[in-house]
């Protein structure tokens, strides 16, 4: 008896047995990007000089747009692809859609480096795919592939459309069947039960997809640079240039502010979207 | 709408798989190549290219490193997120729901900017030694997969057969560890297994965590790419694939394979 009104008595043992994980991301995660983030409002020029002098140049601006928009195409195609296979692989019997999904979790369980390479071999000068097209005499000099922005967003495609395969499949064999099935016995042919039944009740879930691929592209270091190389800058690249190469701490911590900045922005008014337009919400 | 697809969903899907696998089996191929270059379809075959790799010595440290960082950084994470999922879980009421939110922080944040502050807070800030800092901050990034994989498991636990033991006169400690722990042990195994794959692909992190005769496997990799463009990278990747296959064949022993696609 004593020791269950021990073990009740209150939050206590909790915190204790929280604390070790808690000290670990405030001492080691909080604590330094708070510091890079507080140290870019203490420059001796002003307090927003960095950001001021960020915004003033060109090549940065323009930078931090390529990175969104090769992050938002990303995004769009991602999510159209996904959502179509996933819709295909929750409607696979059982032992295909078991394999479908191990397809899936292979190539993500694969590092981003070996899958960014592997686009390297095939975008490449003298690549396959060059190869294949000089042999079919469709075009007479290799193509310039590489270290373009359809290189890039290629590979951050190729990285990112097994998650969004495996969380939409997750998302659509929630959607019970029930409610598709009125939806076809009431008189709804399948185009209509799927644009006004089956997509709204997928929404959240295709939000929450769309976030991680847009915040998943939008930092992304290995694929831009072995893919988009100097020519195709990203946000990541340049915070490793600024901070390994050029030994810009200034610089690089302001890169490093936008990117947390905008990143937990969009996970925050992405997650208070999704929890507001949710259907099945009680 | 127990119809199936339309057929033309059913081709796009499975393009989308070949997309998928094809770059990974020109990897394959392009390792398997006799020749000095990355080619694909391999042109005599060959495995020289993975000789090569031990023969390399940054490559054989950074293998090993990547294994000691990956080794180390999941256990600890397992020895400080096992409780919290725990706590999380059993204090449900007492505890505040940002807590559990603290927990997903490093994945929440940009990893590239985690290594950043990293570096500059702990090697350059205090001239912690980089294999210290590789580890907290591998330890740091796998920690959201093992509290949130646990917790998973443990939120199907029923914690009245906790209660029973305990009111029955078991210790609360030796409780957790003959009642609780094993029942969800499978979501050990899982933490285990995914922790170890991401401490050892990472990138981000370990990108600024570098120094004279230490680095990871993945960061080797790119600056091998960089320079070179012979089949040794493609070699390690198929060394890789073939780490992750083994790693799936246990998963799908002992949970089976739908439990990763959740």
């Amino acid at each position: 008896m004593t020791a269950r009104r021990f073990w009740r008595r209150n939050g206590a043992t909790g915190w204790a047995l929280t604390a070790p994980a808690t000290l670990a991301v405030v001492a080691f995660l909080i604590v330094p990007i708070g510091a890079v983030i507080a140290g870019t409002f203490m420059d001796p020029r002003g307090v927003f000089a960095p950001y001021i002098s960020y915004f003033n140049s060109g090549f940065r601006t323009t930078v931090l747009f390529r990175t969104l928009q090769i992050s938002a195409f990303t995004t769009v195609i991602s999510l159209i692809f996904g959502f179509m296979t996933a819709y295909v692989v929750s409607r696979a019997p059982g032992k295909v859609k078991s394999l479908l999904i191990v397809a899936a979790v292979f190539p993500l369980l694969t590092g981003v480096v070996v899958r960014a390479f592997a686009w390297l071999i095939i975008l490449g000068r003298n690549g396959i795919l060059n190869q294949a097209l000089l042999a079919l005499g469709i075009v007479n000099e290799p193509l310039e592939m590489l270290y373009t922005q359809g290189a890039v967003i290629v590979g951050m495609v190729y990285l990112f459309v097994p998650l969004m395969v495996l969380s939409l499949v997750g998302v659509l064999e929630n959607i019970p069947k029930d409610v598709l099935q009125a939806s076809s016995s009431l008189g709804a042919s399948p185009m209509a039960t799927f644009w006004q039944v089956l997509l709204p009740l997928a929404v959240p879930g295709l939000i929450v997809g769309a976030v991680l691929v847009f915040t998943g592209s939008f930092t992304a270091y290995a694929t831009p640079q072995l893919l988009g190389g100097e020519r195709q800058t990203v946000l990541a690249t340049l915070l490793q240039q600024r901070a390994m190469v050029s030994f810009d701490w200034v610089g690089a911590s302001t890169i490093a502010a936008i990117m947390t900045v905008i990143t937990i922005s969009i996970v925050l008014a992405m997650s208070h979207v999704a929890r507001r337009i949710n259907p099945m919400a009680t | 709408m127990s119809d199936r697809p339309h057929p033309l969903l059913i081709v796009i899907a499975a393009l989308v798989y070949l997309f998928l696998m094809v770059p990974l089996v020109i990897v394959v191929g392009a390792a398997l190549s006799d020749t000095t270059y990355l080619t694909f379809p391999p042109q005599g075959l060959s495995l020289r290219w993975f000789e090569n790799i031990f023969q390399i010595s940054a490559f054989r440290r950074t293998i090993v490193t990547s294994l000691q960082i990956a080794f180390l950084g999941t256990l600890i994470a397992l020895l400080i997120g096992i409780p919290a999922a725990y706590a999380l879980n059993r204090f449900r009421v007492e505890l505040p729901k940002w807590l559990g939110t603290l927990f997903l922080l490093p994945i929440l944040v940009p990893e590239i900017v985690f290594g950043f502050a990293l570096l500059k807070s702990l090697t350059v800030g205090t001239g912690a030694p980089i294999f210290l800092a590789l580890l907290i901050g591998h330890t740091l990034i796998v920690l959201p997969y093992v509290v949130r994989v646990i917790s998973a498991s443990l939120a199907s636990f029923d914690f009245s057969i906790e209660e029973a033991a305990i009111s029955l006169g078991s210790a609360p400690v030796k409780t957790f560890f003959t009642i609780v722990l094993p029942n969800v042990r499978g979501g050990v195994i899982a933490a285990f297994i995914l922790a170890f794959i991401t401490s050892l692909n990472d990138v981000s992190v370990s990108l600024f965590l570098t120094g004279p005769g230490i680095s990871t496997l993945p960061i080797q990799i790119l600056a091998h790419v960089e320079q070179f463009f012979d089949p040794t990278v493609a070699s390690v990747s198929v060394l890789l694939m073939v780490l992750t296959v083994a790693v799936m064949a246990i998963v799908e022993r002992t949970l089976g394979l739908t439990f990763l696609a959740k």
